[in-house]
């Protein structure tokens, strides 16, 4: 055990899935996305990442299911959120 | 007495900020609170006349200067505060914080009743609120052992077999704005005594790791398994710094101090400054011929288990002096603490609790000697209250 608790090799928190506490997943779907980036902004954990063609990627490895992406994606206001939020056993 | 050795009329506040200046301390960040603000109004002193070369941070509270003395200590600086009463409270999260995390800060705590109600006077409730704080913690009689501790507590703290913060203990207004013939330290002698800060953990930009981090559920337990086995192995260096400031000075402490125990029927354990007081009494009764005597409790933790059952184990009956209330509680804070440790020996006094001096109320030699009497005499109609209750010295009856 180091003294104090240290952690001798730094930034290894990313070894950490913290995807695995999701119960629920956002799932994406284009049709009506303008790539406004609002997803990639807003994702506390930097688990959404832009494609080439400007179109959101989600990490499933850290994405928590907060849901931050579906609510405030901004085709949401005219209820035709890019995400849709489905529970984690649909996928098991 | 070493042939160098003047002593020097000073308000105790006065000489702890001069043993901070003399340990050439790197940081002080504190906020003033009653009885502790002498001591850091002495110290920015020192710094803004340059006779200090340390950074003063006066923070927005004692929750901030705990948690600036951890940063500071954490790169390696000598690191010191001063709090009391309230201010204690308000940084009792970062307290288990800087033991956690190994850092050597020392913090004089000048001891104060919490509120309710409001009082600002002498008692050990604020630092018994925080007694598992995990740090080493020492209590002072008077003024010269203040300052002498609070030299020590930078040299035990800080060697690297025990990096741990360290709390000198002293009596509010009753020690710290007492003015007291204090024997300076030397600076030559210092140096040899208090070598420069090495923290083997400290931040490093060329050798970088992380402190501080979060620890789930599989390492907690280990963490803390290792914290505690570290404030234990500490007394080694405890009694060793004990030693060589004994050699360089003259004053050798020990973790509990004996006055007149031998053939002692009836002992009293106090910390803190009631111990001067409670000499008084047993000196009067002495010199009556009754069998009565002093333990002085230096340290409080690590806590020197072996070192009083080797000056109080003798005794027929030891009263236990607490200046705190452990409400709803089966004993105060250290009867607690002594009655387990006789529990399972073969020979143990009978102990009872004594509560006295809370917020500031006054305690006379008398009043000691009236509770030695009582005990001597087991009297019938006086008996002291049995473990599980406690005799309160001074109550009125109103």
């Amino acid at each position: 055990m180091p003294i104090g608790a240290i952690v001798p090799r730094p930034g290894n928190a990313s070894e950490y899935h913290t995807g695995d506490w999701r119960s629920q997943r956002p799932v994406f779907s284009p049709k009506h996305c303008i790539k406004c980036g609002l997803c990639f902004v807003l994702c506390p954990d930097a688990a959404i990442v832009l494609d080439q063609e400007g179109y959101p990627e989600i990490c499933l490895d850290y994405c928590k299911g907060c849901g931050i992406c579906a609510r405030e994606c901004f085709m949401a206001r005219a209820k035709r959120s890019c995400f849709e939020m489905k529970d984690e056993e649909e996928f098991r | 007495m070493m042939p160098h050795a003047q002593r020097v009329g000073m308000e105790v506040s006065v000489a702890i900020a001069e043993a901070v200046q003399l340990a050439d301390a790197d940081v002080i960040a504190a906020y003033p609170i009653t009885p502790q603000t002498h001591i850091v109004e002495h110290l920015s002193e020192l710094v803004a006349d340059g006779k200090l070369d340390a950074e003063f941070m006066c923070v927005e509270s004692e929750h901030s200067a705990m948690s600036a003395c951890l940063g500071s200590a954490a790169v390696g600086a000598r690191s010191f505060t001063a709090t009391a009463g309230q201010g204690l409270a308000l940084m009792h999260e970062i307290l288990f914080i800087a033991s956690a995390m190994r850092l050597p800060v020392v913090m004089a705590v000048v001891n104060r009743a919490l509120s309710g109600p409001l009082n600002i006077w002498n008692d050990h409730s604020d630092v018994m609120a925080s007694r598992d704080c995990g740090w080493i913690q020492y209590f002072a009689e008077n003024g010269q052992d203040a300052y002498d501790h609070t030299l020590i507590a930078f040299r035990v703290g800080e060697d690297p077999a025990v990096s741990l913060p360290v709390m000198v203990n002293l009596d509010g207004f009753i020690v710290s704005h007492m003015i007291e013939p204090i024997v300076r330290v030397e600076p030559e002698a210092i140096r040899g005594f208090l070598p420069p800060l090495r923290l083997a953990h400290k931040l490093d930009p060329d050798k970088a790791h992380t402190m501080g981090a979060f620890a789930m559920p599989d390492y907690y337990t280990e963490v803390k398994k290792a914290q505690d086995a570290a404030l234990r192995n500490s007394m080694g260096v405890i009694r060793k710094a004990w030693e060589e400031f004994g050699a360089m000075t003259g004053r050798y402490y020990t973790a509990v101090e004996p006055y007149k125990c031998e053939d002692a029927e009836v002992v009293l354990l106090t910390m803190g400054s009631l111990g001067e007081t409670a000499s008084v009494a047993v000196e009067r009764l002495r010199g009556q011929g009754k069998p009565v005597g002093l333990a002085k409790l230096r340290l409080w933790r690590p806590f020197p288990s072996e070192d009083i059952v080797r000056v109080v184990g003798g005794a027929r009956t030891l009263l236990v002096l607490d200046r705190a209330v452990s409400f709803g509680a089966m004993a105060n804070p250290v009867v607690a603490e002594i009655a387990t440790l006789f529990y399972d020996r073969p020979r143990r006094p009978s102990i009872h609790s004594v509560v006295a001096g809370l917020g500031g109320r006054d305690v006379q030699p008398r009043e000691f000697e009236e509770i030695f009497e009582r005990a001597l005499e087991a009297k019938r109609e006086a008996p002291l209250a049995p473990l599980g209750q406690y005799e309160l010295m001074g109550l009125s009856e109103q």
